[in-house]
């Protein structure tokens, strides 16, 4: 292994993850137990798992938001704080999040700001992305004069500001209408084709998990943990995969998965071969 | 235009309503000025003191903006510190609230003998205190009091405390700050003329009140209470219009 490269085909390493709150007190929660989990360069995971099984802990261990009690994280080849310092990942949540003292183009602009670009860089930069979400009309606007899917959007593209190349998101389409989300997936699909980037995707929708997804982690509950992780092929999306068997078979898998029944096992079959 | 005209006349009509039922009242029922004056000699004082009135309006005026500056700036610097440390939090709201709790009219008379009575010192040191409580307790829950989620986005964008002060905390602080002004601007108006009746030059609103009824010039006291209303008004309106200028999000639905 040669020390002048650097680049990593792993997107994110995650080694033997435990994170436990309030230990040693009456109300200590093991949110994650040695959850182990790889994802490659290019790829689009989802985590799905019911309410309170540590979904967001783990993304928030991968970002460098909390420290994990035992284990570690990796991003792009370093450490999950070393990544965080530069920028390595983009994040997107389920509130947009946005600054209703900045319009809609400085707040794309900020990740920018804060790491030094000049001001009509910048500029040039959030105008370049906003026509990628389709809001470039918007540039000028006030988040809070913008629908709940617009100013998801405003925050996706804050997310590719600095052209991470891992996007994490944590239901970033949670409070959204199903025809507004549907949308939202394709748009998500179009980014992520254009720009290449890993994305970790926490969703409580199967067939969002399914449809957008190159692999569905499935997590349980108290303690924390990956029971399951289900590959999906549907090859390139469009309008017909969501009426398609292989989606169907793997909406079931990921279902029957949840479940907890390992039988999902004869499913998964099936979405590898439709 | 015509939305605006819509919004004002309403108030002026009731107000027009209310001076006629007032001015017929004290004539039909031949009420004494001492009791209540009309509106008449009231408004007949007001304009016909004019010069006296903005001349006493301007005195208090001063005091109340002299104090509001120094009390706002003190409430700031206060709120930064109580938001920054903790410790300052925990010993400065209690204090700040003990401070608030002091009468105006039991620390008048102690002030007027500490510092010079025949100068503007303790006036403005009244005010201060009054207006610095409402800016110091607004400020700093609006530095507190950010959305977590906000403050995630932040350091996942690897923001330094500062950072976070300056293009978080203290955006989001704006609307409690014109929330907390909006409440002390009128009030230094108020602290300001009563700390007038404690003696000190006698040129003030407060003052000129005070003097007024003791002369049984009735009307031209009223006159003067006048003039103070409306300089409380102008404060508060000043502030609204400052508000309107420089955080236009502020009283917006939040995005989420
Ligand atoms: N800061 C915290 N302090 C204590 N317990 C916490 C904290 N954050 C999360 N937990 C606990 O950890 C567990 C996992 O929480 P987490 O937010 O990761 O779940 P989730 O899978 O994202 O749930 P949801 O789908 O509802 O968003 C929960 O039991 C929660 O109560
Ligand atoms: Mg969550």
């Amino acid at each position: 292994m040669s020390v002048t490269s650097p680049v990593s085909t792993t997107a994110v390493r995650a080694t033997g993850i435990w994170k436990v709150f309030n230990e040693g007190q009456a109300n200590e929660v093991t949110a994650l137990q040695d959850i182990n989990l790889t994802v490659e360069a290019g790829e689009f995971i989802s985590l799905i798992g019911p309410s309170g099984c540590g979904k967001s802990t783990l993304l928030r261990v991968i970002a460098d938001l909390t420290h994990p009690t035992k284990g570690s994280a990796e991003v792009a080849g370093m450490s999950a704080a070393d990544a965080r310092q530069q920028q390595r990942y983009g994040m997107a949540f389920q509130q947009a999040a946005l600054f209703d003292w900045r319009t809609v183009r400085r707040n794309v602009e900020l990740p920018l700001e804060l790491q030094g670009w000049s001001k009509s860089a910048r500029a040039a930069r959030a105008m370049e992305l906003l026509e990628m979400v389709q809001l470039a009309d918007f540039a000028g606007h006030r988040p809070w004069e913008l629908s709940g899917g617009m100013q998801q959007r405003v925050a996706i593209a804050r997310s590719l500001a600095v052209d991470p190349p891992l996007l994490l998101m944590d239901e970033p389409f949670g409070a959204l209408d199903e025809m507004t989300r549907e949308r939202m997936q394709n748009e998500l699909l179009r980014i992520r084709q254009e720009t290449g980037k890993s994305v970790i995707f926490v969703t409580h929708s199967i067939p969002e998990a399914v449809y957008l997804s190159d692999r569905v982690v499935v997590m349980s509950p108290r303690p924390g943990r990956i029971t399951d992780i289900i590959d999906v092929n549907l090859g390139s999306r469009d309008e017909d995969t969501r009426e398609a068997e292989a989606f169907f078979a793997g909406v079931t898998a990921v279902r029957e998965a949840l479940r907890g029944r390992t039988g999902g096992s004869a499913a998964r079959a099936r979405v590898g071969e439709v | 235009m015509s939305g605006r005209l819509r919004a004002v006349w309403p108030p002026v009509l009731i107000a027009l309503i209310f001076l006629s039922a007032w001015q017929l009242l004290v004539v039909v029922q031949d009420i004494k000025p001492f009791l209540l004056p009309s509106p008449s000699l009231i408004l007949g004082n007001f304009f016909g003191d004019f010069t006296l009135m903005f001349n006493a309006a301007i005195y208090t005026g001063t005091t109340a903006i002299l104090g509001l500056m120094f009390g706002t700036a003190v409430g700031l610097v206060l709120a930064l510190a109580a938001q920054r440390f903790g410790v300052v939090n925990k010993l400065i709201t209690p204090l700040a609230a003990g401070l608030a709790a002091v009468p105006i009219i039991a620390l008048t008379p102690i002030l007027n003998n500490m510092f010079n009575i025949t100068s503007r010192t303790p006036k403005v040191i009244i005010t201060m205190i009054i207006v610095f409580f409402p800016v110091f307790v607004n400020v700093t829950r609006g530095l507190i009091q950010v959305q977590p989620v906000q403050l995630e986005l932040m350091r996942s964008m690897n923001a330094r405390p500062r950072t976070v002060l300056r293009q978080l905390r203290i955006p989001n602080a704006i609307p409690f700050f014109f929330t907390a002004l909006k409440i002390a601007a009128p009030l230094s108006v108020i602290a300001a003329l009563v700390s007038e009746y404690f003696g000190g030059p006698q040129q003030g609103l407060g003052s000129r009140i005070a003097s007024s009824a003791a002369n049984t010039a009735y009307g031209r006291a009223w006159a003067y209470v006048v003039a103070s209303i409306i300089t409380g008004l102008i404060f508060y309106l000043i502030v609204l219009a400052v508000e309107r200028w420089a955080a236009p999000w502020t009283g917006r639905a939040r995005s989420a």
